[in-house]
C-alpha cells in the first residue's frame, strides 16, 4: 500500500508539469466563437490549464463542449476537460455593492469572474474555491 | 425595444395558431446517470404501456438521442400531446477507462465512449430543436456543476422554458433542498422515476411547463 508520502510525492510529480495560462478577456474579445475555443482548446492540447479573465458566453460553452467532444475521438490520451466558472457571490450583499458590479459588468464586462479550464486527466477536479487552487500550486 | 416585444408576441401568437397537437418537443436533458431515460420510461409505461429505453448503472448507457412522438397524457381532464425526446447525458470529459471499473471489457469501454462522445455532440445540437426541457437531476449528487448551468445558460439564450426534476429522491443520501437551493428561480419537482413517486406533482409541473411554450 502506498505511504502518505509517496502518495505526495506522486501528487507533485505530477504537478511539476503543471502550466498556467492566463487569458485577458481583451485578448478573445475580438475574436469570434470558433477562434474563441479554437484558441483554448490549442493551449489545453498542450497541457496547460487556462484561467481566462471573465467568462465565456453559455452557447461558447456548448461549443467547446462539442470540439472537445470532436478531439476526444481525434487525440490520443486527450479525454476531455474540467471546466468552472468562480465569480463572486453577490446574494449577501447590499444593492449599492450589486449595482457597482452590474455597472462594472457592463463597462468592462465580468471582470470579478475568472474561468478555469483543463485537461481532465490533469485536473481530475477543480475546486471552485481559488485557494485550493494555490495550495496545488505552492 | 417596443419592437422587439411585439414581434416576439406576434411570433408566439402565430406559432400557437399554426402548432398542431402533439407537435411540441420536450426534451430531456441532464448530466450522465441522473435519470433520464429512467423518467422517459416511467412516463411512457404511465400512459402508453412501453418502455422507450434501456437503462443501467453504468454511466452513457444512452448514447443516441431517443424520441416518442404522441405521447398523451392527462391531468384534471385536460390532455396534452407531446413528443419525447431523450439526449444522452451531456459531461465535459469521457474517459473509457471509467468503464472499465463496471466490469466492461476495454474494447466495449473504448466502443462505448466513442459512442458517447457523439451522443454528446447529438444531445448539444438538439438544443436548437427542443420547445420545453426538463432538466434531470439526481438529487444525491453535487448540483453546482458547470455542466448543469452550462445546460441551464443555454437554455435561458434560447428562451426555452425550464422544469428542473430532482430525481432518485428515494435515495439516503438525496437532498431536495440542495438543489432547489441551487436554482432558486426554477420549479424544482422532486422524484423518484425508478418508484414512481410524486408523479402526481411532476404531472402537473409538465403542464405548466407546456403552457409556457
Amino acid at each position: 500500500m502506498m505511504t502518505k508520502k509517496e502518495k505526495n510525492k506522486g501528487q507533485k510529480d505530477k504537478l511539476k508539469g503543471l502550466s498556467l495560462q492566463v487569458i485577458p478577456f481583451s485578448e478573445i474579445k475580438d475574436l469570434g466563437i470558433a477562434q474563441r475555443v479554437k484558441k483554448i482548446l490549442a493551449l489545453i492540447l498542450g497541457n496547460k490549464i487556462v484561467i481566462l479573465h471573465g467568462r465565456l458566453r453559455p452557447e461558447e460553452e456548448a461549443r467547446l463542449i462539442e470540439d472537445t467532444m470532436a478531439m476526444i475521438d481525434h487525440i490520443q490520451n486527450f479525454r476531455g476537460i474540467e471546466l468552472a466558472v468562480i465569480e463572486p457571490n453577490l446574494k449577501e450583499e447590499n444593492l449599492l455593492v450589486k449595482f457597482r458590479y452590474g455597472l462594472a459588468k457592463k463597462l468592462v464586462g465580468e471582470s470579478n469572474t475568472l474561468t478555469i479550464i483543463g485537461p481532465s486527466s490533469l485536473i481530475k477536479e477543480i475546486k471552485k474555491d481559488p485557494k485550493k487552487l494555490e495550495l496545488m500550486l505552492g | 425595444m417596443v419592437l422587439k416585444i411585439l414581434k416576439e408576441f406576434s411570433q408566439r401568437i402565430f406559432a400557437g395558431f399554426f402548432r398542431k397537437r402533439g407537435d411540441i418537443k420536450i426534451g430531456f436533458y441532464g448530466p450522465p446517470n441522473s435519470g433520464k431515460t429512467s423518467l422517459a420510461n416511467r412516463i411512457c409505461k404511465d400512459w402508453t404501456g412501453e418502455e422507450m429505453g434501456n437503462v443501467s448503472n453504468i454511466p452513457h448507457e444512452t448514447r443516441k438521442v431517443q424520441f416518442k412522438e404522441k405521447v398523451e397524457i392527462e391531468y384534471k381532464g385536460k390532455k396534452l400531446t407531446f413528443k419525447m425526446v431523450d439526449t444522452p447525458g451531456i459531461a465535459t470529459k469521457i474517459d473509457y477507462e471509467d468503464f472499465l471499473k463496471y466490469g466492461l471489457k476495454k474494447n466495449i469501454a473504448k466502443k462505448r465512449a466513442k459512442e458517447a462522445t457523439q451522443g454528446i455532440i447529438d444531445s448539444i445540437k438538439w438544443l436548437d430543436d427542443v420547445e420545453a426541457v426538463i432538466i434531470v437531476l439526481d438529487s444525491s449528487v453535487n448540483p453546482y456543476s458547470q455542466v448543469n448551468i452550462t445546460i441551464i445558460g443555454n437554455l435561458v439564450a434560447r428562451k426555452i422554458p425550464i422544469l428542473i426534476v430532482a430525481n432518485k429522491i428515494d435515495l439516503r443520501k438525496a437532498n431536495l433542498k440542495k438543489v432547489e437551493n441551487a436554482f432558486p428561480e426554477y420549479k424544482v419537482v422532486g422524484i423518484s422515476a425508478k418508484e414512481g413517486k410524486n408523479m402526481e406533482e411532476f404531472y402537473k409541473s409538465l403542464f405548466k411547463l407546456a403552457k409556457k411554450v
